[in-house]
């Protein structure tokens, strides 16, 4: 049962095969039985989440179920739930329970979803393999002695482990599509704008954007439908008519069911710094969608090999703004002693903070200080600009854009934790499409070395249905997705 | 360029984040690398190009200004019980004016 699909769990709960106690359960004992070893989980509640599952039991004997009515998911523990533990990854929050809901949390608990826990991630989301949490690393299930990627990698490895059927995550510089990708995950960052960032704690608000992270394309189609919406509290979120992210997924298929479907190829995704066993699988994924009747063009992403220098000007700079609210006086961190208010202030941050939080909050305000704002933050945006630009050309030529989503499979633990550099390098292929606020996703293509592999596709503003079909056309035809890692039955 | 120990200890104090010299000997090392990788970007020509500050060209919404929450004094009651000190509904913080 708790290894199907998010529709097969529903059809399960609505026919009473399964109650949502007894599914909620089933996946409580998994966590007790695997989270001491992968550590992908912060907080679990079981007594919240059971209560939650008897509530959802009642709608669904009522005949009030939705598609996620009585399923249990995880949520990034940056996501603000109310009664609920919130920590961000951080000290600085480890006595946070927060006093609301999230609108991702609110929404979900609208549609009868039950909250299965909360999961670990990078301090404050910074970081790309999860060693940065407070709450210490998270094991990829694929393999102990590698990261599962970052930053919400408590729930890619919660879901790959099956531990939880489904997960949000985050999205800032790759960190939905890149532990998706280190843990044979589909995983999904929408259009800025899409999903509300109310009650998601920020890290840079011009780039944040939540996301499912599930098996399938199909899974991750009905998260969306729960997550997206408008919503007045977030000032950034899009009035838009309501969508139904699965439409395309239900049309009958022939054996090219993507014919006519132009995927550009940019050079700069091709070129180097990829591995070559990555690279490999990336061109097998290629030929299969011409098989599906796709036809590739090549394009070009020139300002691309800009975008993780601008990026970590960008980010760090809301990062230090947005970061300010964490001075001890309203909750949070407080040091315990101090002289003055300024002191009480230093000491709270400093001791609350983790080193790489600290950096980028000090790159941030170095970049946005008297002198140095023109050259370094003002041009950043300028360089934003050329990156979407490039986008937008690109997408005058093709529909989807496609390549790696990670230079490599799973690094080993330790490897970069003390290189800042050769970690942010490793979002190498994410970060331009946050800079330019583009919806993409990344989808398993294989294995090298026993390590998945990720594909990302990419797409023009507001295509998420269509990126969700051709992702799904191709697991249609794969198996990739279907791989669970051994040792967690 | 490169920045010098004093910079990181001023930054630091407009961060509000207290460091140690050793800390801050540490932390110039590593912002130097990263800014060596931020570098990159002083290349580029980018005469004429318009900062982009945002994903959306749209513009800010704006609300009427009234009161739209109901419950305000259970809520504020709810977010001061997560303070680390309060008193008759106000936040404590060091004394700031003798």
């Amino acid at each position: 049962m708790i290894t199907d699909s998010l529709q097969a769990l529903a059809s399960a709960l609505a026919t009473r095969k399964v109650s949502s106690v007894e599914l909620t359960r089933q996946y409580l004992e998994r966590i007790a039985r695997h989270n001491p070893q992968l550590n992908a989980f912060i907080t679990v509640d079981e007594a919240a989440s059971l209560t939650q599952a008897s509530a959802a039991d009642e709608r669904l004997a009522k005949g009030e179920g939705g598609p996620l009515t009585g399923i249990p998911i995880a949520h990034k523990d940056i996501f603000c739930a109310q009664g609920w533990l919130t920590t961000c990854g951080s000290k600085m929050l480890n006595n946070f329970v927060s006093p609301y809901d999230a609108a991702v949390i609110a929404r979900f608990k609208a549609a009868g979803a039950v909250l299965l826990g909360k999961t670990n991630m990078d301090e404050f989301a910074m970081g790309s393999s999860n060693e940065t949490s407070f709450y210490g690393p998270v094991k990829n299930p694929w393999k102990a002695d590698c990261v599962p990627g970052g930053s919400s990698g408590g729930s890619a490895a919660a879901v790959a482990a099956v531990l939880a059927p489904a997960a949000t995550g985050t999205d800032t510089g790759g960190s939905i599509r890149q532990p998706a990708a280190l843990c044979n995950l589909t995983g999904m960052k929408p259009t800025y704008g899409v999903v509300s960032r109310y009650g998601m704690i920020a890290f840079a608000s011009s780039l944040d954007q939540a996301g499912p992270l599930a098996h399938s394309a199909a899974d991750c189609a009905l998260l969306l439908n729960a997550m997206a919406g408008f919503d007045e509290r977030d000032s950034t979120s899009l009035e838009r008519p309501r969508e139904d992210y699965g439409k395309e997924l239900a049309a009958a298929a022939d054996d090219r069911p993507l014919a006519g479907l132009k995927i550009g190829l940019p050079a700069e995704f091709f070129d180097h710094g990829c591995s070559p066993d990555v690279m490999q699988l990336v061109e097998a994924a290629i030929a299969e969608y011409r098989k599906l009747g796709a036809e590739t063009v090549a394009v070009n992403l020139p300002s691309m090999q800009l975008s993780v220098a601008a990026y970590y000007v960008i980010a760090p700079a809301e990062a230090s703004s947005n970061l300010a609210r964490f001075d001890g006086v309203r909750y949070g961190y407080r040091a315990p002693e101090y002289q003055d208010l300024n002191d009480m202030y230093s000491k709270s941050r400093a001791q609350g903070f983790g080193a790489e939080v600290k950096r980028r909050i000090l790159i941030g305000t170095y970049v946005l200080s008297h002198g140095y704002y023109d050259a370094y933050y003002l041009q950043a945006q300028r360089i934003r600009r050329l990156i979407a630009m490039d986008f937008a050309k690109a997408f005058q030529q093709c529909d989807v854009i496609l390549g790696p989503t990670s230079p490599s499979t799973a690094f080993k633990l330790g490897e970069k934790a003390a290189d800042p550099v050769q970690m942010y390098l490793s979002d190498i292929y994410t970060i331009a499409v946050n800079l330019a606020g583009l919806p993409a996703l990344s989808i398993p293509c294989g294995f090298a070395g026993g390590l998945p592999a990720g594909l990302q596709l990419i797409g023009d503003y507001f295509t998420e249905s269509r990126l969700l079909n051709v992702a799904h056309r191709y697991q249609q035809a794969s198996d990739w997705h279907l791989q669970r890692p051994a040792g967690f039955n | 360029m490169s920045l010098t120990l004093e910079q990181v200890h001023r930054v630091a104090h407009l961060a509000r984040i207290e460091i140690s010299d050793g800390e801050a000997q540490n932390t110039l090392g590593q912002l130097n690398e990263i800014f060596s990788l931020i570098e990159e970007m002083q290349a580029v020509d980018t005469r004429g190009v318009e900062p982009m500050a945002h994903a959306q060209d749209v513009a800010q919404r704006l609300r009427a200004d009234r009161v739209t929450e109901s419950g305000q004094r259970d809520q504020r009651a709810a977010f001061q019980e997560i303070a680390p000190e309060t008193e008759a509904g106000l936040y404590l913080v060091p004394k700031v004016i003798e």
